[in-house]
C-alpha cells in the first residue's frame, strides 16, 4: 500500500450519502421535451447547426465547437427542434441563455455510431479529436472541455493520470454509483486517457467511505490491460478538490496560479473517463449522465441516468417530489452548489446532483453576525489561506491585498463558512471579490488596448496633417519659384496688375465725365 | 592641520560646510542632467488609471490631455466613465482627498458599446472620423459597422450620424458578465438577532 499524505484543514460534515442508495442506477426516462443550453461548459458557446422544424436523430450534432476552448452539443434522443430561444438555465444568476428545445418522439432512434476497434494503434491526436467531437466537458462540476486538458503533453511531458473518484461532497453519490456499476468502463476509459496523454502511471483514487466502489474498482483494475493503482485515503471534505487530491496522493502542491499539468499530472472524473470510453470505443457522444437526485423532500431519492436537457421538473416528478416539505432546490451539493430559483431548468453536462432538502434537514442559514475573529476558518481552509483577512479585504474591495493573500487559490469549497460561528457567508464574499477582480483585469486589458489605439490614431492624424502641410508647402514653393523665374508669369502679380489697370481705367473714365 | 584653523574655528567650520555644500551641489547637478527623465512620469501614471474611453466628457480631447491637466492641478473628479473607483485611485496616487464625481460632466453609467443599425447606414464615414479609437469599420458609400471589442462606448459617433442609426447598448448584459454580489455585512443590517427577525 502506498502512503498517502494529509492536507491542511478540512471538515467532516454529515455525509448523508446512503440516502440516495449508491450502487443502483434508475432510469429517468425520456421526457416529452428536452431543453439543451448551448453553453454547458467553460469557454465559448458552440455555433448552431440546426434550425426550428428540423427532425434530428439521437447523437446528431446540434451545435459545433467554436474555437479551441469549446465543446459541441448533440441530440440526446430523436425528435423535432421546436424552439431556439433564451430559456432559464441552471446558473446562480437565474438568467436566461440560448437553448435548443427538442420535442422527443419517444422512438429514441439513433444515428449509426462507429468507434475505433483498435484504439491502441491510433495516434493521440486522432483520439483527442474524437473526444472533442463527442462534446465531453469535465463532469465533476466545473465543466472544462476535456479535449483541451488532453493537449497538456504538447507543452510538457505528463507522467501521472488521476481518476478522481473522491466525491467528497455530502449527499452526492453519482460517481460512487458509476464506480460500482461501470468500474470496468472507468478503467478502460482511464487506459485510453493514459494512452492519449502518454503517462506511465494511472491512479484510481477512492475515498474510504465508499467500500463497495473501492472493491469494484480494485477488481476492475486487476483485470485491466495495464497497471492501475487503486488508492484509498481517509474521508475528509474537500479531499476531492483537484489540487487537494494531488497533495494527498503525491505529497506535492500545485503552485499558486499553476495547473496540475505543471507537476506532470492530469486529473479526470470517473464520469469523464466513461464518456471518453464511449466516445472512442463506440463513437457515442456525451448525451446523458448519472444525476444524484436526493433530499428528504423526495419519496424516491436515487441516482438517475438522465438525458441532458431533461427538465429538473420532470426529474423531481420521477423521484416523487413532495413540495410541501421543501423550501429550497439546490443544483450541486450542499457545500458548493447554488440555489435554483425554479425547477424549470434543464440538466446539463455538469449537473452531478439535485438536492431537495426539507427545512429540518438543511435549515435556512441564520442571519450573519459580526466576525469575532475566532480563527476557525483559517484552521478549516484546505488551501492554507487566511479566510478572515480575505473577508475584510473583500468587504473593503481592496484588490491589491486580496491578490497578496492569494484569493485566486480559494477553491470555494465552503469549509470556512461551514465552521463560522457567526454564519458569515464567506464564500459569497470570495466569489464576489473574484468577479470584481476578473472585471478589473478585463477592464485593464481593454483600457490598455484603447490607449494604444488612441495613441496610434493621434500619431496617424499628425502624420496626415504633416503630409498635407508638406504638400501645401511644396506647392507654394513651386509657385514662388515660377514667379521668380519670370515676373509676368506670376499669376498673383498679373491679377493685381489687371485689377489695378481696371481701377485706373475706371478712375480716368469718371474723371472725364 | 594648518594653524589658522585652530585660531579661526568659526571660519574653518563655515569653510567646511561651504565645501560640502558645493560638493553635493555639483553631484546633484550632474545627476539631474545625466539621469533626466523624459516627459512627465506623473502624467503617465495618471493616464494609467484613467479608463481610456477617450470620450471627452471631462472637457479635454481624450484621456492623456486630461491626465496632463490633472498633473497641472486640475480636479480629479471629472471622469464619469471611470466613476468613483477612478477618483479614489487617483486620490490615492496624488495623495489628495477623494471627492464625489462632478455632476457637471455627467453621471456614472454602466459601460456601453455603439451599435450601428446597418440597414439604415448610408455610408457617410462621419462616425469613422469621430471614433477616437478607430473602432468603426467601413468606407464611403459602403455600410459601416462597429468592432465591438474595440469600442470604448464614448458616444462620440452618435451625434455626427446624419441618419441617427447608431444606438448605445449595454456592454455587459449576458449571463457571462453576471457576478456574485458582495453580501451586506451584519453590522450594516437591522435585525441581526434571529429572535428580532422572527418577531418582526
Amino acid at each position: 500500500m502506498t502512503t498517502v499524505f494529509d492536507i491542511h484543514g478540512g471538515i467532516h460534515p454529515p455525509e448523508e450519502k446512503s440516502l440516495s442508495n449508491p450502487g443502483e442506477v434508475l432510469d429517468a426516462g425520456i421526457p416529452p421535451t428536452l431543453v439543451l443550453p448551448l453553453s454547458q461548459h467553460i469557454g465559448k458557446p458552440p455555433t448552431l447547426e440546426v434550425a426550428i422544424g428540423d427532425r434530428v436523430k439521437g447523437g446528431q450534432l446540434l451545435a459545433a465547437a467554436e474555437g479551441l476552448v469549446s465543446v459541441p452539443l448533440h441530440a440526446p434522443t430523436s425528435g423535432v427542434i421546436t424552439a431556439i430561444e433564451p430559456r432559464p438555465v441552471p446558473h446562480p444568476s437565474g438568467l436566461e441563455n440560448l437553448c435548443v428545445e427538442l420535442r422527443c418522439d419517444g422512438e429514441d432512434d439513433w444515428l449509426e455510431l462507429e468507434g475505433f476497434e483498435n484504439w491502441q494503434s491510433e495516434a493521440p491526436e486522432t483520439l483527442v479529436a474524437s473526444v472533442r467531437a463527442a462534446g465531453i466537458a469535465g463532469m465533476g462540476g466545473a465543466g472544462f472541455p476535456t479535449a483541451v486538458k488532453l493537449l497538456a503533453p504538447q507543452r510538457a511531458p505528463m507522467h501521472t493520470l488521476i481518476i478522481n473518484g473522491t466525491e467528497c461532497e455530502p449527499y452526492i453519490t453519482a460517481d460512487d454509483t458509476l464506480m460500482q456499476v461501470q468500474a470496468a468502463d472507468i478503467v478502460l476509459g482511464a487506459e485510453i486517457l493514459a494512452h492519449i496523454l502518454g503517462v506511465e502511471r494511472i491512479l484510481l483514487a477512492v475515498e474510504d467511505n465508499k467500500p463497495a466502489a473501492l472493491t469494484a474498482m480494485q477488481a476492475a483494475a486487476a483485470d485491466a490491460g495495464r497497471v492501475c493503482e487503486v488508492m484509498t485515503f481517509p474521508t475528509k471534505y474537500p479531499s476531492g478538490g483537484e489540487k487537494q487530491l494531488i497533495e494527498i496522493l503525491t505529497g506535492k502542491q500545485v503552485p499558486t496560479g499553476g495547473l496540475p499539468a505543471d507537476l506532470g499530472i492530469v486529473c479526470q472524473n470517473p464520469g469523464t473517463a466513461v464518456a471518453v470510453k464511449n466516445a472512442i470505443c463506440e463513437g457515442r457522444p456525451l448525451t446523458d449522465r448519472i444525476v444524484t437526485v436526493t433530499g428528504r423532500a423526495l419519496a424516491r431519492p436515487g441516482n438517475y441516468r438522465t438525458r441532458l436537457g431533461t427538465p429538473i421538473d420532470h426529474l423531481l416528478g420521477v423521484a416523487g417530489f413532495e413540495p410541501k416539505n421543501n423550501r429550497r432546490l439546490i443544483h450541486g451539493g450542499p457545500m458548493m452548489g447554488f440555489a435554483l430559483e425554479s425547477a424549470d431548468v434543464p440538466v446539463i453536462k455538469t449537473t452531478n446532483c439535485i438536492l431537495v432538502p426539507t427545512e429540518q434537514e438543511l435549515p435556512t442559514p441564520p442571519p450573519a453576525q459580526a466576525c469575532i475573529r475566532c480563527g476557525l476558518c483559517a484552521e478549516a481552509c484546505p488551501a492554507s489561506l487566511l479566510p478572515q483577512q480575505l473577508y475584510w479585504y473583500a468587504r473593503a474591495r481592496d484588490q491589491e491585498q486580496l491578490e497578496r493573500h492569494h484569493l485566486a487559490d480559494c477553491i470555494e469549497c465552503g469549509a470556512c463558512s461551514w465552521v463560522c460561528p457567526s454564519h458569515i457567508p464567506l464564500v459569497q464574499y470570495y466569489r464576489a471579490a473574484k468577479g470584481m477582480m476578473a472585471d478589473s483585469r478585463a477592464e485593464k486589458i481593454r483600457s490598455d488596448r484603447s490607449r494604444g489605439r488612441f495613441e496610434a490614431r493621434q500619431e496617424r492624424l499628425e502624420q496626415e496633417a504633416a503630409a498635407r502641410e508638406a504638400q501645401r508647402a511644396a506647392r507654394r514653393a513651386a509657385a514662388q519659384q515660377k514667379a521668380a523665374q519670370g515676373g509676368a508669369d506670376d499669376p498673383v502679380a498679373a491679377a493685381i496688375a489687371r485689377a489695378k489697370a481696371k481701377k485706373e481705367a475706371a478712375a480716368e473714365e469718371s474723371g472725364e465725365s | 592641520m594648518p594653524a589658522w584653523v585652530e585660531s579661526q574655528p568659526l571660519l574653518a567650520a563655515l569653510m567646511a560646510l561651504l565645501g560640502l555644500g558645493l560638493g553635493f551641489g555639483a553631484v546633484l547637478g550632474y545627476a539631474s542632467v545625466r539621469f533626466r527623465t523624459e516627459g512627465n512620469p506623473l502624467v503617465d501614471q495618471i493616464n494609467q488609471l484613467l479608463p481610456q474611453t477617450q470620450c471627452g466628457q471631462c472637457g479635454y480631447p481624450g484621456c492623456k490631455p486630461y491626465a496632463t491637466a490633472i498633473a497641472d492641478g486640475d480636479a480629479i473628479n471629472k471622469c464619469p466613465p471611470g466613476g468613483q473607483e477612478t477618483i479614489d485611485s487617483l486620490a490615492d496616487l496624488l495623495d489628495v482627498e477623494p471627492q464625489p464625481l462632478d455632476a457637471e460632466h455627467g453621471e456614472e453609467k454602466e459601460p456601453n458599446v455603439a451599435y450601428i443599425r446597418e440597414d439604415e447606414c448610408i455610408g457617410c464615414t462621419k462616425c469613422i472620423q469621430a471614433c477616437p479609437v478607430d473602432a468603426i469599420l467601413g468606407a464611403a458609400k459602403l455600410m459601416h459597422t462597429v468592432i465591438v471589442d474595440e469600442c470604448t462606448g464614448c458616444d462620440l459617433c452618435v451625434d455626427p450620424c446624419p441618419v441617427d442609426c447608431i444606438d448605445m447598448v449595454p456592454r455587459k448584459g449576458g449571463i457571462e458578465h453576471w457576478r456574485w454580489e458582495l453580501p451586506i455585512p451584519a453590522e450594516q443590517r437591522d435585525n441581526i438577532i434571529a429572535s428580532d427577525r422572527a418577531a418582526a
